[in-house]
């Protein structure tokens, strides 16, 4: 494509994106905001590809866009039917709403500032942005990492350590989750044609986890991508209204949430006690302990995401504690 | 400094500063918390923009790592703040 299409596309796809978060974030009703949320992640991954960065395209659209948006949907179907019951609490919001106007210009007015300064210090990063010397240090090792992709040899071997930490926020968020309360009621059984498509549907998704696992060590892929993929075949089993969705048991469901921490860190420590350095992989072994890393933490991501839809302990948790308690 | 770089660069910038208005301004969790993850969607623009190097030429992989790193943070952070706003609401209605 020709310099000046190239820009007429950058242009179209900006506004469009500029147009969607203003109007998601404008809109009072809170199912159209998400909706547009939804819509906004994933024209962003159109302009994640632009921007030649496929791997954080594919994590947008199936993460971004595709389970926060599922997340915030079902928060705002019960949110709704709440709504109904009391419209209390939607009139002391507006009082809150009125009192607070006299603040609104004062924010708008440090918001923006906030944004001059933001393309200000951008500004100036680009201009002296002829240090390469890190992206330089990442192709050189490339070759020992274990792995082609650049992305997945930064996540799961250069900087293993912030995956490692990646995956404990994850767990922790999932504790919290568990903590918080139990799961929502399944959902009534859908008539044939949803049934239909599910039974297409999800053999496929966890297929393309798979492909999408393996093929991370050498082209867009990886564990997150993987995990999200195999997330989603499990709500669409759920909202088909299937009631068992691939969950495993208390026990084993336990054991997967912190499959990802755990393997990292067997692996960490038996290195360590081998003499080399924490996560430092031999790189003969390095692809192989990466697709062990990566296979766990795709379970362990999957099980939290679909934990975090179904909004709380699942039955098998929630009736293992009632066994306990008598 | 590549026109593509600066021009998703700045739309990054004016996001964040539309997300972080909502996020101080509205008075409802949910339009909160979707104004959080836009927030951080104007950041990873800004992240993703500074990595470009061009059309054909291989772009800095390591704030890509980040960006996909903060995709799954943000995803665990809206995950663990809705299941908050859930027993927040439950709360509220029981008193």
């Amino acid at each position: 494509m020709n310099t000046t299409g190239l820009l007429v596309f950058d242009g179209l796809l900006l506004i469009s994106i500029v147009s969607l978060a203003w109007s998601a974030l404008a809109s009072p009703d809170a199912r159209r905001s998400v909706i547009l949320f939804m819509a906004f992640g994933l024209v962003l991954a159109v302009a994640w590809g632009r921007l030649l960065a496929p791997d954080v395209a594919l994590a947008e659209a199936a993460i971004g866009a595709g389970l926060s948006g599922a997340l915030l949907l079902v928060a705002v179907g019960e949110q709704s039917n709440r709504a109904l019951q009391d419209n209390a609490l939607r009139v002391s919001e507006r009082n809150a709403l009125r009192v607070r106007a006299t603040l609104q210009w004062v924010i708008t007015i440090l918001c923006v500032a906030l944004a001059a300064t933001l393309a200000w210090a951008l500004v100036h990063a680009l201009d002296r942005a002829t240090n390469e010397r890190l992206a330089q240090v990442v192709s050189e090792n490339l070759a020992a990492s274990g792995v082609s992709n650049p992305v997945t040899a930064i996540l799961l071997n250069f900087r293993a350590y912030d995956t490692l930490l990646e995956l404990a926020v994850l767990l922790t968020a999932v504790l919290g989750i568990l903590a918080l309360g139990t799961a929502r009621p399944d959902y009534q059984r859908t008539g044939p044609v949803f049934d239909g498509l599910a039974r297409w549907l999800v053999p496929v998704l966890i297929l393309t986890a798979g492909y999408l696992l393996w093929v991370g060590a050498h082209a867009p892929g990886g564990a997150f991508q993987a995990g999200a993929t195999l997330a989603a075949a499990a709500v669409v089993l759920r909202l088909a209204g299937e009631r068992s969705i691939g969950l495993p048991q208390a026990g084993a469901l336990r054991v997967i949430l912190a499959a990802g921490v755990g393997m990292f860190l067997v692996i960490g420590l038996t290195l360590l006690l081998l003499g080399r350095p924490f996560l430092g992989y031999p790189p003969a072994w390095a692809g192989s302990l990466i697709l062990l890393i990566e296979s766990a933490a795709m379970l362990a991501i999957a099980a939290t995401l679909v934990l975090a839809f179904l909004g709380g302990r699942p039955p098998a948790i929630a009736v293992n504690e009632e066994n306990n308690r008598c | 400094m590549l026109t593509a770089q600066l021009l998703y660069g700045l739309t990054g910038c004016l996001i964040v500063a539309l997300g972080l208005r909502t996020v101080l301004l509205h008075a409802s969790l949910l339009h909160r918390v979707v104004a959080i993850n836009v927030l951080g969607a104007g950041v990873f623009m800004i992240l993703v923009a500074i990595a470009y190097r061009g059309p054909g030429v291989p772009p800095d992989p390591i704030p890509h790592a980040l960006v996909l790193t903060g995709i799954v943070v943000a995803v665990s952070a809206t995950a663990l703040a809705l299941a908050l706003a859930r027993r927040l609401t439950a709360e509220q209605s029981n008193d």
